[in-house]
């Protein structure tokens, strides 16, 4: 278990890291009238026309520092303890861990489920939870998925997508990553009902959750390939809005 | 006499039946747009060890070179590399148009030849934004010979850097698409610089005419998208979809490399043109991102206002706006033909389109035993003719197959096999 000391330091480092890149980032203001390009949106883009790329992103500047900013808290502390734990951990162990994790996490998939009437997927994730609890072990095994019970994943960003809220402004959230208001607003009532009426409340024992938020954390990011800045291109952070906006879209029409 | 003539007939049957069997390519796609999308699905291709010990590392190629702010998580250039325990031949890979050492291509090949025993060392493109802003002289991409002496200094350099760390016997060379051209103009610098002596040189699925091929590439998204970019929106819109009612009745399925592959097998399309929209989107956004690295580093004043220097946390989307509007073409009148008129004004555009090509390294390719080719009939980046001009120049060094469109049978068990072959037949001499 990590220290209460360290804990503090890295949360420190953390806060340090924000402070500068937003200092470095209001620095930086021109002005100037410049020759214009060969290629201006004036000469070259025609009126009326509709943007994919296009995303409600009113906190753009503090958006892409907090890009930056998680490129760096993963080069130098997340995926290192990641790489660690991979490099410890028998492949077959993080399969079960990554299969606990996600049993336990079936709460999340239930309420919405309900949340949303899907009575069927409800029933499934029932039985899934069920089944994986008794037969699967404690969830480290999942026979529910071969026997053609498939994970019904919802959030509560979906559950309000679903009763048609809209996606609100883009958030790129600190560690987490992208997101949008709706969706930040699903994470946040997930981890509330999750640990005031879920598996947290039944066991009832802080070292016990901290232990298993931790190993959530680090699983999480096992199974996520995602790596900031690793396409080269001067436009990912568009991109990467743009490629979220339309996943959670599809997502919430399931 | 009956019987006589009956036998021969079956003789004659038997022999042809061997025979198509011999020659039977069982790649799934026929259709060239289709096989260039959607590639070889896992379940179709080689089964090759997925993970290996991949070393990712840097080197500054130009020590005085200040990359702009907007630019600052490729400010050095970066490549991989695998080694092997023990003696072995080292192979260079080096990436197709706007790819990077990582792309998905070239993990399968790195995968193939860390597994047939080679080290392995990977480059990015020369049309890359990394290579753009670290490694090329000009900073200007898209001159054969100009970008192909980048990558011989670049391979020097990370050579002289990796040397002790290997036991090379031999070395070796390949590339795909653009890169297969490079390494041929790669070969004959290194003939008479001899920092390699690559023993052997494989060019897979390479253009002959670049002018023609981005010409090909820029008209496929016209085609796919009536009216081009300006409804992109619309076809956009139009693939979520599709990939929405993918995800929501297909059968277990994930987003992951194969998802396209579920999209197409669930929704049938009937016609080619979204495919070919996809790979003029696809070349279109690699294009978007050479062409603004030039911009930026070059100062040509092309879509970025001469003067300004763009910084880290910049909005830079309204110039992705212009430039997606913008074309191949245009790069080449707009920021190439510039640049290079002003080291030598005699040249005019018909004489650097025809510099371009493999066509001008026509005697060098005739008579180097040594290069390879691997090509596709049905390759969608060479006009009519260009194939038939490479099995003429190539002869029996080249293995053609009939489908598989623009690189898109690479991860197919008969192409690995022939891939990794071909340099391997020198390894047991």
């Amino acid at each position: 278990m990590i220290s209460k000391n360290k804990t503090i330091r890295l949360t420190f480092f953390a806060l340090a890291l924000l402070a500068v890149l937003f200092a470095a980032g209001c620095a930086n203001q021109q002005n100037v009238n410049l020759e214009p390009p060969l290629h201006t949106p004036e000469n070259t883009l025609k009126e009326g026309v509709e943007y994919a790329v296009d995303v409600y992103d009113p906190l753009e500047g503090m958006n892409r520092r907090l890009y930056t900013f998680n490129y760096y808290f993963d080069k130098f502390i997340f995926l290192p303890v990641v790489y660690t734990y991979e490099f410890i951990t028998p492949d077959f162990l993080e399969e079960m861990v990554s299969n606990f994790v996600d049993n336990v996490f079936e709460f999340n998939n239930l309420t919405n489920n309900l949340l949303q009437g899907k009575v069927n997927e409800t029933g499934i994730t029932l039985a899934r939870f069920l089944v994986n609890t008794t037969i699967g072990i404690g969830g480290i095994f999942d026979p529910a998925t071969s026997s053609g019970l498939e994970r019904q994943t919802e959030d509560f960003g979906q559950t309000l997508g679903y009763w048609g809220v809209g996606n609100g402004p883009y958030i790129v959230l600190p560690i987490l990553g992208p997101s949008n208001l709706r969706d930040t607003t699903g994470i946040v009532t997930d981890a509330v009902a999750f640990s005031l009426a879920g598996p947290p409340a039944w066991v009832d024992d802080d070292d016990i959750t901290l232990a298993f938020n931790i190993t959530t954390a680090i699983d999480k990011r096992h199974r996520q390939s995602f790596r900031y800045y690793r396409t080269g291109s001067p436009f990912e952070y568009e991109m990467i809005r743009m490629l979220y906006t339309s996943k959670r879209k599809i997502e919430i029409d399931r | 006499m009956l019987n006589q003539l009956y036998r021969l007939m079956s003789t004659c049957f038997c022999l042809l039946l061997s025979c198509s069997l011999a020659n039977a390519y069982d790649y799934p796609f026929a259709d060239r747009y289709v096989a260039t999308v959607l590639g070889t699905p896992s379940e179709f291709a080689e089964v090759l060890p997925k993970d290996i010990p991949t070393k990712t590392d840097s080197i500054i190629m130009f020590p005085d070179r200040k990359i702009p702010g907007v630019l600052w998580p490729i400010d050095e250039f970066y490549y991989s590399y695998q080694r092997q325990d023990g003696p072995a031949p080292l192979i260079f890979l080096v990436a197709g148009t706007g790819a990077s050492f990582k792309s998905g291509k070239m993990l399968n090949m790195q995968r193939a030849f860390y597994h047939a025993g080679f080290n392995v060392i990977s480059l990015s493109s020369p049309t890359h934004p990394n290579f753009i802003a670290t490694a090329s002289t000009s900073s200007v991409p898209g001159h054969l010979q100009e970008d192909s002496a980048d990558l011989y200094k670049v391979m020097k350099a990370i050579w002289q850097k990796l040397q002790g760390k290997m036991d090379v016997t031999e070395f070796y060379l390949t590339g795909y698409s653009l890169g297969a051209a490079q390494s041929a103009f790669v070969a004959k610098i290194d003939e008479q610089e001899k920092a390699f002596n690559f023993k052997k040189v494989l060019m897979i699925n390479p253009p002959v005419s670049l002018y023609n091929s981005v010409v090909i590439l820029d008209d496929l998204l016209m085609q796919g998208i009536p009216g081009g970019m300006d409804n992109f929106d619309k076809f956009y819109k139009g693939l979520i979809k599709a990939f929405g009612e993918t995800y929501k009745h297909g059968k277990h399925v994930e987003f992951n490399d194969n998802f396209l592959y579920e999209v197409y097998e669930y929704k049938k399309p009937k016609s080619d043109d979204p495919m070919e929209a996809l790979i003029g989107v696809s070349f279109r956004i690699s294009s978007e991102n050479m062409v603004l690295t030039s911009d930026v580093m070059t100062k040509a004043g092309y879509v970025v206002p001469k003067g300004l220097e763009l910084g880290r946390n910049d909005d830079v989307s309204s110039y992705g706006k212009v430039l997606s509007r913008l074309t191949f073409v245009d790069y080449f009148k707009g920021i190439f033909m510039p640049h290079f008129k002003a080291l030598d004004p005699n040249i005019t555009e018909p004489e650097m389109i025809k510099e371009l090509s493999l066509r001008t390294i026509d005697d060098y390719l005739r008579t180097s035993p040594k290069i390879g080719l691997i090509g596709n009939e049905d390759d969608i980046i060479l006009l009519p003719g260009e194939i038939d001009y490479l099995r003429d120049v190539f002869g029996s060094r080249a293995t053609i197959y009939p489908h598989g469109g623009h690189c898109g049978n690479m991860a197919y068990p008969d192409n690995v096999k022939a891939m990794v072959g071909f340099f391997q037949t020198t390894l047991q001499k």
